[in-house]
């Protein structure tokens, strides 16, 4: 029984978490960095986004209610259709994975928050920013207008397509920003936040798809990314990358946005079905069966998805052998998709089901996209393909299966988590209303689009003659669309503003087993009260006294001592506690240092390089104030007592810190991106018969052997010394060490010079063919990375001349040293593929 | 090794039997991709790449039987029933296994599946 200074002692932590957690109040509101802040925004944003692309779609729809219709000109028509794409793909479906896994995934871990709440808001603020950039472009009759995917040689002339392109382009390489910064966030914060005792085998199913999904970003967008800088040198400086007319080829870029395009598919579908994973068993009332299985299936759907790109290229004339790949891998990725389909109809059958609106939306979903899987099963063999490539049939699939695997889940997922966000539940009967609406809406509207598409109705033309059997059909598919709306409209009201007429929730409302339920709603800034130690996958059913221990501060980290935002980090299998980690406050700088990363994506959209260059130096230097301020602080004390006789020490470097996860995530991604440029090399080498070709005096292109040779021994240097940098440091040393960095700086600016000098000596010109385009941009590639890591060792150099950065707190340094392995990984390979490989090609 | 006497199960072993069907695709990828694009011609026969395949498909399928032999003594033989969610350092290796010794049964119906085009394509059309 608690006694009267057990009260106030509680009272005392409570108020020290609330202040340490406190979010702002007046404008200061827009610093928060807390994920539920920026969860909140994120969601919100993203949604709006999908009302936004929804309207369009419904503007589409009503241009094609009727034959010969002219209620829109062709020319708005091709940027609604393609700002319905790409919005819905770039700026619903993506970010609603990031901004609901940062809302829910500290809360599922029990943790204060998740690892860099600044990287959080950083994504998110840039991704508002090029969201509107993107979509604001149709306002002034400048949105890009040529599909969703930009293929070229149409989109590659400016003066065809206007800026629209550059829009498309730039803001969504920005946008693409955001999502490696949110995967790095969700990996680390999966890998390293949970409570202590989650192991791997006992976390939520949730989080795996979250894992997973964050890897296959890693491996998915860099192709794109490295595709739009191809894209944007031809449009911008005239590189011809994809002009057959001088050695380059549109089908390069069909590639690299397919090798991004397709797992993307699954980026969206996996963390829309992890939602479920949730929330099948809350409502059988009973714990999943077969969560290996899930994780079977999540992993293998993760692997597979790789294999599948080319089947959106089957039309292009590529060998049979090459289309047979890929039409046995697509087929091969139904059964992991089955598996988890299975697996919830067997939790379902198992268990004693509860009649609820999110299981109605699930089952809808299951119904839905399965119809959509059996189409996508019969796209997925070549012949068939070929007669419904770009045809309506094709879109009746994709729609099946982003409405079933994707929308309809997270509205099952917004009814489900909307009482732990809002403390209040959505209406039952809307629910209904809104379920009905939107399933059958869209069964109306695409289940005749499969025969629209089988009658030979082609996508993307904007209106059609009367008589030839699409007239019935297409006025049905719009009658739907508008029913399907009418749902969606009635959803938003209810969350907007109808779900405050519901009486307030109570605490795990639906019977939950996970730890998301935890809380009592609402719940409080600082997150849970104190973090469990977990011994069970459904801690809430198996452990129903946990609450009372969490709210009474028994548990892990009860109390914010000195006044510090901490969360606790544990080991990746096992979970157990390694150390306390102090995550960032409140502040501007993320905001502001996005802001002026956008303006240089809008800024060289509209040629204004200088002015770009300039505010690009101001965001580097926003963020490396962010940086300077608020990572690898040096603790005031060695250890800190979180309760139960545990003590964890504060700082941590090298593999035990979550910055160096980050940095080794990270620079997985940025190796994606340099392997599509090495990709895109050889891509060349295979189309052309004689490769390099040949200059005027007959003898083969190339950067030559002595610039490289020097630019290889000046980067191996500059590493070798970053190497001795962090032994010495290791070593206790001080001035070897700052000896070293400033070393290696210098080595550095000699390599990324050397680098350039190559092709400039040889006078390699860009613009002439794609041989030495594809030259210059590995070498700049690899240069800039050697610029950048200047900036990390002089970095590391001021840090530790400002006392920062000592043999004992040495996090930069390691941090600094992992980035230079890849750099110099990069640079090497580089020099090999351009200088060596035409020796022996 | 990762996939053979490896004595605890951790993320890697566990990414291991995908990670072989994603480079043998890869492979057969590039084999017959490269070799038809210098060919030039659409009916050129393609005899070693194809075998190239087949020889890729041999050894990716003898790897993913040698991670699947460990994954199973990882499961402890199927001696526990599941669902391994205890929270113990067994049950975790176990559920680790038996998650490993699904991945290799996927990856090794995946390899055969993208193996058989070889088998029945004889050219570059």
């Amino acid at each position: 029984m608690s006694t009267a200074p057990d009260e106030a002692r509680r009272a005392a932590q409570e108020a020290r978490l609330e202040q340490a957690w406190e979010t702002p109040r007046g404008l200061r509101y827009w610093s928060a960095v807390n994920n539920t802040e920026v969860g909140r925004w994120y969601t919100a944003t993203a949604f709006l986004f999908f009302l936004f692309a929804g309207a369009l779609a419904l503007l589409v729809r009503a241009q094609l209610a009727v034959p010969d219709n002219d209620l829109i000109p062709a020319g708005l028509y091709n940027q609604a259709f393609t700002l319905h794409g790409t919005a819905m793909m770039f700026l619903f479906a993506v970010p609603i994975f990031e901004a609901v896994a940062i809302l829910i995934l500290p809360t599922m871990l029990a943790a204060r928050d998740l690892p860099f709440p600044c990287l959080s808001a950083y994504g998110y603020w840039c991704f508002l920013i090029g969201g509107i950039f993107v979509c604001g472009s149709i306002l002034f009759n400048a949105a890009p207008d040529a599909g969703w995917f930009m293929y070229p040689p149409l989109t590659t002339d400016p003066a065809l397509t206007g800026i629209g392109a550059d829009i498309w382009l730039l803001g969504l390489s920005f946008i693409e920003v955001a999502s490696i910064a949110a995967a790095v966030e969700l990996i680390v914060g999966v890998l390293k936040c949970r409570p202590p005792g989650m192991r791997i085998n006992t976390m939520p199913l949730y989080c795996w798809y979250v894992l997973i999904v964050g890897g296959m970003i890693l491996f998915a967008f860099p192709p794109l990314i490295a595709g739009d800088i191809l894209f944007e040198l031809e449009r911008l400086a005239g590189w011809p990358f994809f002009d057959v007319s001088r050695g380059g080829d549109p089908v390069l870029w069909q590639h690299l946005f397919w090798i991004f395009g397709h797992p993307e598919v699954y980026i969206v579908f996996l963390p829309s079905i992890a939602l479920l994973a949730m929330i099948v068993p809350t409502f059988a009332q009973r714990p999943i069966i077969g969560y290996s299985w899930i994780v079977l299936a999540a992993v293998g759907t993760g692997f597979l998805s790789f294999g599948l790109w080319v089947h959106h290229m089957f039309t292009v004339g590529l060998p049979a052998i090459s289309l047979g790949f890929f039409s046995a891998a697509s087929e091969a990725v139904a059964i992991p998709t089955g598996v988890q389909i299975f697996v919830f109809l067997a939790t379902m059958l198992a268990g004693r089901m509860t009649r609820s609106v999110p299981m109605l939306f699930a089952a809808g979903a299951l119904a839905i996209f399965i119809i959509g899987g059996l189409t996508g099963v019969m796209v997925a063999i070549a012949p068939f393909d070929w007669q419904a490539h770009d045809s309506y049939f094709v879109v009746a699939h994709l729609h099946y299966v982003l409405i079933g695997g994707m929308v309809l889940p997270l509205i099952a997922g917004a009814y489900y988590y909307f009482p732990l966000v809002m403390a209040r539940k959505l209406s039952d009967r809307l629910g209904r209303w809104v379920f009905w609406l939107m399933f059958l809406g869209f069964n109306i509207a695409f289940l005749p689009m499969h025969v629209t598409g089988l009658r030979g109705m082609p996508r993307r033309v904007f209106t059609y003659p009367a008589g030839i059997g699409w007239d019935t059909l297409n006025l049905v598919s719009s009658i739907g669309a508008a029913i399907f709306a009418a749902g969606v409209l009635l959803f938003t009201w209810d969350a907007v503003w109808g779900y405050r007429r519901r009486p307030p929730a109570p605490r795990n409302p639906w019977n939950a087993g996970t730890l998301e339920w935890l809380n009592p709603l609402p719940g409080p800034e600082y997150g849970v009260r104190s973090v469990p130690a977990i011994r069970s996958r459904y801690p809430l059913w198996d452990d129903p006294d946990l609450p009372r221990r969490v709210d009474q501060g028994l548990e892990f980290l009860p109390d914010a001592e000195e006044g510090r935002r901490e969360t606790l980090v544990t080991s990746v299998l096992d979970a157990r506690p390694i150390q306390c980690l102090r995550v960032p406050g409140n502040s501007f700088l993320p905001m502001i240092a996005a802001a002026l990363t956008g303006a240089v994506f809008i800024l060289t959209t509209f040629h204004l390089y200088r002015a770009g260059l300039v505010l690009g130096l101001a965001a580097m230097a926003a963020i490396i104030l962010w940086l300077w301020r608020g990572t690898a602080v040096i603790p005031e004390k060695r250890e800190k007592d979180i309760g139960q006789g545990v003590a964890l020490p504060l700082y941590a470097s090298g593999i035990r810190s979550v910055g160096w996860w980050a940095m080794f995530i990270t620079m997985t991604g940025d190796m994606t991106a340099f392997a599509s440029l090495v990709f895109s090399y050889f891509y060349f080498w295979t189309i052309h018969p004689v490769f390099p070709p040949p200059g005027p005096d007959g003898l083969p292109l190339g950067p030559g052997l002595l610039w490289p040779g020097l630019a290889a021994l000046a980067t191996a240097g500059a590493w070798g010394l970053m190497l001795a940098a962090r032994r010495w440091s290791g070593q206790g040393g001080i001035a070897a060490p700052r000896a070293a960095l400033a070393g290696a700086a210098l080595l550095a600016a000699a390599g990324a010079l050397a680098m350039l000098a190559g092709p400039w000596a040889e006078g390699l010109d860009p613009t002439s063919h794609a041989y030495p385009a594809a030259v210059w941009v590995l070498l700049i590639w690899a240069a800039l990375h050697l610029a950048l890591g200047i900036v990390m060792s002089l970095y590391a150099l001021a840090r530790s001349l400002a006392g920062r950065l000592t043999p004992e707190h040495d996090i930069d340094l390691h941090n600094v040293v992992l980035y230079w392995h890849f750099a110099a990984l990069t640079g090497f390979v580089t020099l090999a593929t351009v200088a060596l490989f035409p020796l022996v090609g | 090794m990762l996939i053979h006497n490896r004595r605890h199960a951790d993320l890697w072993t566990l990414l291991a039997p995908p990670a072989i069907w994603a480079l043998h695709f890869l492979l057969c990828y590039v084999l017959g991709s490269v070799a038809c694009a210098k060919a030039g011609d659409p009916f050129a026969a393609i005899p070693l790449p194809r075998l190239g395949v087949g020889l890729a498909t041999l050894l990716a399928l003898a790897l993913i039987l040698v991670a699947g032999r460990q994954a199973r003594r990882h499961w402890g033989f199927g001696t526990a029933d599941p669902p391994h969610d205890d929270p113990t350092d067994d049950d975790r290796q176990r559920f680790l296994g038996f998650a490993t010794l699904l991945l290799c049964a996927l990856s090794f119906v995946a390899v055969l599946f993208v193996a058989l085009p070889a088998l029945t394509i004889a050219d570059c059309r």
